[in-house]
């Protein structure tokens, strides 16, 4: 029921009187309007701009924020007024939304804040009226290509280890880049494609005379020849296109693609033709099939993205071009039969019938005219030149359209393209800042480390530093050091000196790290000796108690994959490492954020044992293994004894 | 068709083109029948205004601030200030979205419509409203009355009856439980006049009505259903 009905409500009732006398049965009791308020304003303040309305118009939509009594978390005893922090220019349409109806989306406005809003306020984006309806279904529909981009870059920047054989097989051939075999692969296929059709241009040029004065085409003078490289080519591709079948996940939907039908119609003549032999009889179909072998260079379409483009505009253009036909073909039958009529009478006219002058018609209608039918009568010129004149009109209309839609297809390639390039910058930069944050952490967990008691130190370093510190910052960094004290475990900092960490992480590989110890405040200015072993996940022990006691410590893990992998991708920009702080003594570790995330929550303070490596007690097995299995990597810092407060590895995150 | 009249045909075609080539020149205007263009925007931007609020007050029993409401919420649906046909059945039907309530609607809007010139202002509006929420039982039982005198000749017919019984079960669509038999308005109506007719002349006059329906206690329960509808 819209909205601007409800008023109508009690002349809807009123008119019911109609029907209470001719009612068989005794009506319902009506419903009794309890808190019988009269009408009154409210005051919605939106971020400043206050907007006012009636009660009644809010109530009209009883499941959504405004509607509900949820809107009572919003009030503002002091001013008597809603306050909601939110856009103002989005709340106009939801207002407007309230009073009219319906729903409008102002093209302005970016598509997802407008979400967001949207579902803030909860009205779901269906209701929008058909004015808008499509705007907002086509924005809606770009953001949701671009989000499905940048997902799809992101997984294939993942490596995802646990594909079967046959799935790594099908990203190979799918993404030549994924692997240098791939890669080589790739190139070998097109190479031989570009030999291929080669081969078949100039097989048919006429080289030489052969004595007998007759000038053979290529192909039968170097038969042989031809004929080997014919079969390379065809061994390849079969080869491939088996390899594909095999690789592909849905073999039936595989078979049924445009590529492979290609693939199948550019090798079957060279099998048909070796079956078949020098059957006279069937050598003129022969050779037509011979004509198939040209959908080669179809298979080009696999290396070339313009290509796919092209067959791709020309299929959603598939209309457009239907059109065209169709024009054109009324165009040619009318104008063929009136040229033909008007050179009925003229002598030796070329027009002996209405299907030959088809051929006139579609010469003249494309501007072609190679002039081998004229028209001689008057009338025929006369109607020949309406003829072309029009042939330009047909013929031009469809053609904006078609370049249209190609030219938004390419632009939207474009741009998947350059937003993939530009996302790594953009994410690097990210990175950089937030490193930045970061470390603002670390110096004031320092600073509080070395002058617990003191709210303001003297050292001129530490001056700037605390003053730096906002009260949301010194929150949270009182948050992180609770997470650090329950758990026993504490941050380490990343170095950006050290740019091997960076881009370790970046290829999400495992990190290598020094680390260092930073324990309790007491603890922080001693050193400890402490035994490392690489081999962490053995080790139980070796733990920094979390107030007094020291002893060995254990720095771990490699990381479990899964769940690492599960994070990866979150771990640019907003990732927690958490690494059991560690005596200088150089171990690389591996940590994945995600892992460390986890273990960090067990209990594992039992008593003043704190293991810092994650792996500790309740580690799964399949860790060791794991961590054992890569390399640890050599870096110039992990055999270099670290200063107690030195700087490491990476990165703590926003929480 | 033999050549002269193909080159006939060839000489008027280039008349026409020579023609059209006149007229992109300016030299040529071609006879136009009639100005079709200004009819489009020819909409009803009649606007009415009702009397003032005073005036309502004293001819109906609302009070100020009802007629305040009332007025926010008719002005909201036409903004032009009047109702025609159209609009009051397309309002009426979204109250009613299952069945096909555009029948009904007739009937009201010409109850409504006391004047009878095809729309309803507001006056009518909250004529007909103050009657059926704020009047007596006999005003109320006067309104219905009226509003079936479809013909409003004082005389409710069988056929009258019929068509506003039909129309009143048409508003409740075709899937109910159980379902609409044929011959339901029909007897639904026969028992309304076994009811109402008391001298059984086939028609229902408006003391036979009244009477029968003080009779009723039903009716006259229902009647106070319209007492807190505003």
């Amino acid at each position: 029921m819209a909205a601007g009905v409800a008023a109508w409500l009690p002349f809807a009732r009123a008119a019911a009187i109609g029907w209470m006398p001719v009612a068989n049965c005794p009506m319902p009791l009506a419903p009794a309007d309890k808190n019988k308020r009269q009408d009154e304003l409210i005051i919605l303040n939106v971020s400043g701009r206050r907007f006012q309305t009636w009660r009644t118009t809010l109530e009209r939509y009883p499941d959504t924020l405004l509607g509900s009594t949820e809107k009572e978390f919003f009030f503002n005893e002091d001013t008597k007024e809603y306050f909601f922090d939110r856009d103002p220019e989005v709340f106009r349409c939801v207002l407007n939304f309230y009073r009219t109806g319906k729903l409008h989306y102002p093209r302005y406005e970016c598509i997802s804040a407008y979400d967001d809003e949207l579902a803030f306020y909860g009205i779901l984006p269906e209701i929008i009226g058909d004015c808008c309806y499509e705007e907002y279904k086509d924005r809606k529909r770009e953001n949701a290509e671009r989000l499905m981009d940048d997902n799809d870059s992101e997984n294939n920047q993942e490596s995802l280890p646990s594909l079967s054989f046959r799935q790594t097989m099908w990203r190979a051939f799918e993404n030549p880049h994924t692997s240098t075999l791939a890669l080589v692969f790739y190139y070998v296929t097109g190479f031989f494609i570009a030999v291929s059709v080669i081969t078949n241009v100039v097989e048919t040029v006429p080289c030489g005379t052969v004595p007998g004065n007759k000038e053979l085409p290529c192909g039968e003078r170097y038969a042989v020849a031809f004929f080997c490289l014919d079969t390379a080519c065809v061994m390849i591709f079969t080869v491939e296109y088996l390899l594909r079948l095999f690789a592909a996940p849905s073999r039936y939907r595989f078979i049924r693609s445009v590529m492979s039908i290609i693939d199948v119609v550019a090798i079957m003549p060279y099998y048909i033709g070796l079956v078949m032999t020098n059957n006279e009889d069937v050598s003129g179909a022969f050779v037509t099939l011979r004509v198939f072998r040209v959908f080669r260079i179809f298979k080009f379409s696999r290396h070339s993205q313009g290509l796919r483009i092209l067959g791709y505009t020309l299929k959603s253009c598939a209309s457009e071009l239907g059109f065209l036909l169709f024009s054109l073909t009324m165009a040619i039958i009318i104008f063929a039969t009136v040229m033909f009529y008007a050179e009925k009478g003229s002598s030796a006219s070329k027009f002996t019938s209405i299907p030959a002058s088809f051929w006139y018609t579609i010469v003249t209608m494309t501007t072609l005219g190679y002039g081998d039918m004229v028209p001689k009568t008057i009338a025929g010129k006369i109607f020949g030149s309406i003829c072309s004149l029009s042939g330009v009109l047909v013929i031009a209309l469809p053609v904006p359209v078609i370049v249209s839609n190609f030219s938004r297809i390419y632009h939207q390639n474009q741009r998947a393209d350059k937003r993939r390039a530009q996302k790594k910058a953009r994410l690097a930069r990210i990175r950089v800042a937030k490193t930045g944050s970061s470390n603002a952490y670390l110096h004031s967990k320092r600073n509080g480390l070395l002058n617990e008691a003191l709210e303001l130190t003297g050292s001129p370093e530490d001056e700037h530093l605390t003053k730096t510190t906002s009260l949301i910052e010194s929150q949270h960094h009182h948050l992180l050091h609770c997470l650090e004290k329950t758990t026993g475990l504490s941050y380490l900092v990343d170095d950006p000196l050290l740019s091997v960490r960076t881009s370790t992480i970046k290829n999400h590989e495992f990190i290598d790290e020094q680390m260092f110890e930073q324990n309790c405040m007491e603890s922080s200015m001693q050193n400890y000796p402490s035994t490392r072993s690489p081999s962490l996940s053995s080790h139980p022990g070796l733990t920094t108690s979390c107030c007094s006691r020291r002893s060995k410590k254990t720095t771990h893990l490699p990381n479990s994959n899964l769940p690492a992998t599960r994070l990866r991708s979150m771990q640019e920009l907003s990732t927690i490492h958490i690494q059991g702080s560690e005596q200088p003594s150089l171990t690389t570790s591996r940590s994945s954020l995600n892992l460390k995330a986890d273990d960090v929550l067990r209990p594992n303070c039992k008593g003043s044992q704190i293991t810092t490596a994650i792996i500790s007690i309740p580690t799964p097995p399949a860790l060791t293994p794991e961590g054992e299995s890569r390399p640890p990597p050599s870096s110039p810092g992990s055999t270099t004894n670290i200063p107690p407060i030195g700087s490491n590895i990476v990165k703590v995150s926003a929480l | 068709m033999n050549l002269e009249g193909l080159e006939m045909v060839a000489v008027l075609v280039v008349l026409a083109l020579f023609v059209k080539v006149l007229e992109q020149f300016g030299l040529f205007e071609p006879v136009s029948l009639e100005d079709s263009v200004e009819d489009e925007f020819e909409l009803s931007t009649v606007c009415h205004r009702p009397e003032g609020l005073e005036q309502l007050q004293e001819q109906t029993k609302f009070t100020r601030k009802e007629l305040q409401v009332l007025y926010r919420g008719f002005k909201n649906e036409c903004p032009s200030g009047i109702v025609n046909e159209e609009n009051f059945k397309q309002i009426y039907s979204q109250f009613f979205p299952q069945g096909d309530s555009s029948t009904y609607a007739t009937f009201l809007f010409n109850a409504f419509d006391t004047n009878h010139d095809g729309s309803v202002s507001f006056e009518d509006f909250v004529a007909g409203l103050s009657v059926i929420l704020r009047g007596t039982i006999d005003d109320r039982l006067n309104w219905a009355f009226n509003l079936y005198d479809l013909n409003k000749d004082g005389f409710i017919t069988k056929e009258e009856m019929l068509d506003i019984m039909k129309s009143i079960y048409d508003m409740m669509g075709k899937y109910t439980y159980p379902a609409l038999r044929e011959e339901a308005p029909r007897e639904h109506v026969e028992s309304f006049f076994q009811k109402m007719d008391r001298n059984k002349d086939g028609v229902v006059t408006i003391e036979e009505f009244i009477e029968s329906c003080q009779k009723d206690e039903n009716i006259m329960r229902s009647m106070q259903l319209f007492d807190n509808v505003i």
